[in-house]
């Protein structure tokens, strides 16, 4: 697919930033739905910005992956190895606009207009539909855990690489 | 003598064991579950009518529900407890909730009871209380006596007396909210939504029988509230909900609450509605207020089971007995 070695350093920024954000929006998640104490309304509020700038970001992401060359994935693995390294890479980007979006449709169905920081709302539905609220609701947590184990099964594949095969899949996006 | 007094110390002082939200509404739901249903008060009726605000409050609030003209809502009159079909007078607490969609991005629910205070100050010592309820008087009577912060609230049961009518009660926010005004100042308030009738809990029977008195009264005309803001001091904490402030303070009428209309709640427009005191427009904010927080995410909770269940299907109209 292409020589280079390393994923650029617009790459890797996207990379990294949207990794602390991810694990933070999933902490949070999963803390705030469990927590009666007051800090609950003040990360659920940032959570809600916070998905607004990752939709943001995730589509400048993606839109920079399109237009760059990345390395190719090692020689060494077989066919299916590789199928299913390209496979986890486009499941993980659904899944990065697929929570922020079932967030904010939750919301929307809800009819509980986000606010951003006071500066403008997101509108949202004028009366309640219940229905598509619980769908998105669960859709939300769905969505959320299988992130969660394919985030991990990210990571674990990245360990693998350097501790076990030693090649250079990690420390390209080093 | 000291070693007298330790234990009365270490009760007041010791912080209470920490529950989820999970764990709140389990208990609040009991061992039997109404699919479908709120898992606190379960039981209520919708109504609908408008608010008709004379513009007082405008300049305390950017709110555009508090400029002066009409506003309408869904709303919703309930009593304390987990199930749909109880009898609606032997409930300690009636509650009315209001739902008003001014725009697409301006939303505002609240959701009143009864009492003006309440007898604990977090969500945790709550739980503790609604566990003494659920064991039994001699259980809750040891609750409050390790509790004296429950003291104005059992001044107020005492004195209280159920009325004969929904339209009969005063429904109080029990939490304080801040106004905020075009110049960005903030101002602590709490309110009542007082009644502008009185009836007298005579000769009524049944399990509907608020239910069907309201109903009632309603097709034969308006049910009238005044609505009372009380705006706090500087000496007053808006963030502790089992203090009521000095009757001294300022109170603004900012208008009258009409109802104009009633029907069964699985009827009428408020069931679909989790009435979460935290859904506020622009000009009206939460207060740190422990309780006040912990509504939002109990509610949360409570609304996610019973969506899903009606999405699943597992929801199903009880018999009414």
């Amino acid at each position: 697919m292409t020589n280079t070695e390393r994923f650029s350093l617009s790459m890797r920024l996207f990379h990294w930033g949207m990794a602390a954000l991810i694990l933070a929006m999933l902490t949070a998640g999963l803390l705030m739905v469990a927590s009666l104490d007051g800090w609950q309304l003040t990360v659920l509020t940032v959570h809600k910005v916070f998905g607004v700038i990752a939709v943001l970001l995730v589509s400048a992401r993606f839109i920079n992956r399109l237009s760059q060359r990345i390395p190719a994935l090692p020689d060494e693995l077989t066919q299916w190895q590789k199928t299913a390294a390209r496979l986890s890479h486009w499941l993980l980007y659904g899944l990065m606009f697929a929570m922020p979006v079932s967030g904010y449709l939750m919301q929307y169905f809800g009819a509980r207009p986000i606010d951003v920081f006071g500066w403008f709302r997101l509108p949202a539905a004028l009366n309640v539909d219940i229905h598509n609220y619980a769908l998105f609701r669960e859709l939300h947590s769905l969505l959320a855990i299988a992130l969660i184990g394919i985030v991990m099964l990210h990571i674990s594949a990245a360990l693998h690489h350097h501790f076990i095969r030693k090649d250079k899949v990690l420390k390209s996006m080093l | 003598m000291a070693l007298l007094l330790t234990p009365a110390i270490a009760l007041a002082t010791e912080s209470p064991a920490k529950v989820t939200a999970q764990q709140f509404v389990d208990l609040q739901q009991g061992n039997t579950v109404y699919p479908g249903f709120r898992r606190a008060h379960a039981k209520g009726m919708c109504v609908s009518g408008e608010f008709r605000s004379n513009g007082q409050l405008s300049a305390y609030s950017t709110a555009t529900v508090f400029q002066r003209g009409v506003m309408p809502f869904t709303g919703r009159l309930s009593i304390a407890g987990n199930n749909p079909t109880a009898p609606d007078l032997k409930a300690p607490v009636r509650s009315l909730a209001l739902s008003f969609a001014m725009s697409s991005t301006q939303q505002w629910r609240l959701a009143m009871n009864t009492p003006p205070v309440m007898a604990v100050a977090d969500p945790h010592t709550f739980y503790q209380q609604i566990q003494a309820i659920q064991a039994g008087p001699a259980a809750i009577k040891q609750f409050f006596a390790e509790h004296p912060e429950s003291k104005e609230f059992l001044t107020w049961a005492a004195q209280y007396e159920a009325s004969g009518s929904f339209a009969s009660e005063t429904y109080n926010s029990i939490n304080a909210f801040y106004l905020i005004n075009p110049d960005g100042k903030r101002q602590a308030v709490r309110w009542a939504i007082q009644p502008t009738v009185a009836v007298a809990a005579t000769d009524m029977q049944g399990a509907n029988a608020l239910q069907n008195e309201m109903a009632s009264r309603v097709l034969a005309g308006n049910v009238v509230f005044d609505w009372v803001f009380t705006l706090a001091d500087v000496t007053d904490d808006e963030n502790n909900a089992t203090k009521a402030w000095p009757d001294s303070r300022q109170n603004i009428t900012a208008g009258q609450i009409v109802i104009n209309s009633t029907s069964a709640q699985l009827e009428g427009g408020c069931h679909a509605i989790n009435f979460d005191p935290l859904v506020l427009p622009t000009g009206i904010e939460a207060t740190a207020d422990p309780i006040l927080r912990a509504r939002s995410s109990a509610y949360a909770e409570s609304y996610r089971r019973r969506a899903t269940e009606q999405l699943t299907g597992a929801f199903k109209e009880p018999k009414n007995d």
